[in-house]
């Protein structure tokens, strides 16, 4: 069975003069447990949407999201949050690390809603990513690529089934965009994690054996609009 | 895990978090010094008479004459005779009979004239009678040696041995008329913690013929001391001398004159206090403001720790203990505000009345004030709470173009 089956999942936002935009219509999507796919997207095309209702952060309007077994659609928020503190990880374009928080304290925020802070545990995922040294530093401290591998260390952090990365690379120069996505996809291969990624980097696109285009995938974007 | 959203989130706004609770701090300072003095003054005052049960002086206010044979305050209303004393020293009903003349003053500390039977005869407490510190000893009847109370005898440097000339008046004139005489401290009283520690203490007579005075007054009295065999006495002696028409005004029960000058002026009392919880409320809404005004900036904290899987009672919460826990660090910092002010206000009231009050004895308000404070703070802690609570999760974690 696969890790995420999803199955016409629909999300809809209410416009400003009445009436209702459909901004995502996706068919069918399957992900396997450990499996890694890259999601072709551009600006506007709703692939932050898409990443946002499988991790349960927005609630869809119809449709079915499996995750191991379990459809989040059917969930409510507070149902829906405890797994995603559970079995998700999220790494995000721009990081969104806490400022009043040091690494370590990023870190531990990534398990601390779900199984629990495991102070050794995260301090041995600095290890893993190289920052094993910038433990009491601040985010505001560290380079972009750092604050990337921070991001990456605390997304691992609960142990999660399934990592979203969204544009991940989007704001690290070549070198580092190259690093942080090997260290995403061995870190993820490590831990047994599937790994969801969405970018319009060709390059990094192109290092993926499985990749969709999301264009296709959302049908919302054929439709005329309504 | 709230626990440590709070401890980071207080870290992460130290100044805002500094402030806000010491204007918590002073705001329960104000109001422990407020409701500790406001209990004790008016419990103290009424219990202080010096061991005695009456006083007989000339006709006029019974508080006044209270005032001024009492706590050595205010002027006397007049002079009574030695004919008045010597009546109401025979009466039957009366135990004892302290005679008091007053007149004079040094450097604004009063003067009183008075018998040794004042130190030797009487209790100003229950079961304490004053003593002299080691090394002196009570004046002697036609000497011109003085006995000073233990604060006036601080506050001046005085020891056995040193001298002065008293000015004339009550009230201190540097340009005033100072008497001739020069008297000697033979003796230095231990603390009582009663008016006469402010009193400097001369033989009845030296305020009777201090050269300058009034001759035919050589034998009159501002007041005198009563201590009477029974209660009921006071009742008799009351309906007796201040029947109208009369000369002589015998106050009685001392206590009770007392407590009706705090009565007289409960509605200062009522005032202070209303402005003590106006400065309480106000500092609760300076949590408000300050917690409230930050939420813009913590919007996108608050939903990263929602997208990281916080639920919206756990930010709601970390919020709310937020304000909790400033309120109950500005209480704990309002003990050392109340500490500092209410020990400045007793050292005025005893400097001013020679009245000594506890201010660190336990007053229910140490318990009730501080968890009101911090329920007032965590009060104003909801609404700011309830914004984190709604904080639009997508829309404010995507990237800022």
């Amino acid at each position: 069975m696969p890790l995420l089956e999803i199955s016409q999942l629909t999300k809809s936002y209410a416009r400003p003069g009445g009436g209702r935009h459909r901004v995502l219509d996706v068919a069918a999507f399957t992900l396997a447990a450990g499996g890694q796919i890259a999601l072709r997207g551009e600006s506007g095309s709703g692939k932050t949407t898409f990443l946002h209702l499988i991790a349960g952060i927005l609630a869809a309007d119809g449709g079915s999201i499996r995750l191991d077994g379990d459809n989040l659609v059917t969930l409510g928020e507070a149902a829906r949050d405890r797994r995603r503190a559970e079995t998700i990880g999220y790494i995000f374009q721009t990081f969104n690390l806490l400022q009043g928080h040091t690494v370590l304290e990023n870190v531990e925020l990534g398990m601390a809603f779900g199984r629990g802070v495991d102070r050794a545990r995260a301090a041995a995922l600095l290890r893993r990513v190289g920052l094993g040294d910038k433990h009491r530093h601040y985010p505001a401290q560290l380079s972009t690529g750092q604050q990337q591998r921070v991001a990456v260390a605390r997304a691992l952090a609960n142990e999660p089934r399934l990592v979203l990365a969204d544009e991940p690379t989007g704001n690290l120069d070549r070198r580092n965009a190259r690093e942080a996505l090997a260290l995403i996809r061995e870190a993820c291969h490590e831990s047994g994690a599937a790994l969801l990624l969405v970018s319009h980097d060709e390059r990094v696109l192109a290092s993926f054996e499985h990749m969709q285009d999301f264009m296709t995938l959302n049908r919302a974007l054929a439709a005329p609009a309504s | 895990m709230i626990l440590n959203l709070i401890y980071r989130s207080l870290r992460q706004h130290l100044l805002s978090t500094v402030v806000t609770a010491g204007s918590i701090a002073l705001a329960s300072g104000l109001l422990l010094t407020v409701w500790v003095v406001k209990t004790q003054t008016s419990a103290v005052f009424a219990g202080t008479n010096s061991g005695f049960d009456a006083v007989l002086g000339a006709r006029g206010s019974r508080l006044q004459l209270v005032l001024n044979a009492i706590f050595h305050l205010e002027a006397s209303p007049g002079n009574i005779t030695a004919a008045d004393y010597e009546m109401i020293r025979r009466h039957p009903a009366v135990k004892a009979a302290i005679p008091l003349a007053v007149g004079d003053n040094f450097r604004g500390w009063r003067i009183v004239g008075t018998v040794e039977q004042l130190f030797t005869d009487i209790a100003y407490a229950p079961g304490r009678h004053y003593a002299v510190v080691p090394g002196g000893r009570l004046f002697r009847l036609g000497k011109l040696e003085a006995v000073a109370g233990s604060y006036a005898a601080a506050r001046l440097g005085w020891t056995t041995g040193t001298t002065f000339r008293p000015y004339h008046g009550i009230a201190f004139d540097p340009n005033g008329e100072q008497h001739e005489e020069v008297y000697t401290v033979v003796g230095v009283l231990e603390p009582t913690n009663t008016p006469a520690d402010r009193v400097i203490w001369i033989p009845l007579e030296g305020v009777q013929t201090m050269k300058g005075h009034n001759p035919l007054a050589a034998t009159e009295l501002s007041a005198v001391l009563i201590q009477l065999r029974a209660p009921t006495a006071g009742l008799m002696l009351n309906n007796q001398l201040n029947a109208a028409g009369g000369r002589l005004t015998f106050a009685y029960p001392i206590g009770t004159i007392v407590a009706e000058l705090f009565n007289k002026v409960a509605w200062l009392d009522q005032v202070l206090t209303l402005i003590a919880w106006l400065v309480a409320v106000v500092a609760a809404g300076s949590v408000l403001v300050s917690i409230y005004n930050s939420m813009s900036a913590r919007q996108r904290d608050l939903a990263i720790l929602r997208a990281l899987g916080a639920r919206r009672r756990t930010v709601f919460g970390a919020v709310v203990g937020e304000a909790a826990v400033i309120g109950l660090l500005g209480s704990v910092a309002g003990f050392a505000v109340f500490v500092v002010l209410g020990g400045a206000v007793a050292a005025i009231i005893r400097g001013q009345t020679g009245v000594v009050l506890e201010p660190l004895r336990w007053n229910p308000v140490f318990g009730w004030g501080p968890a009101v404070f911090t329920g007032l703070c965590v009060l104003g802690g909801i609404v700011p709470a309830l914004k984190a609570y709604r904080v639009p999760v997508a829309e404010t974690i995507a990237p800022v173009s």
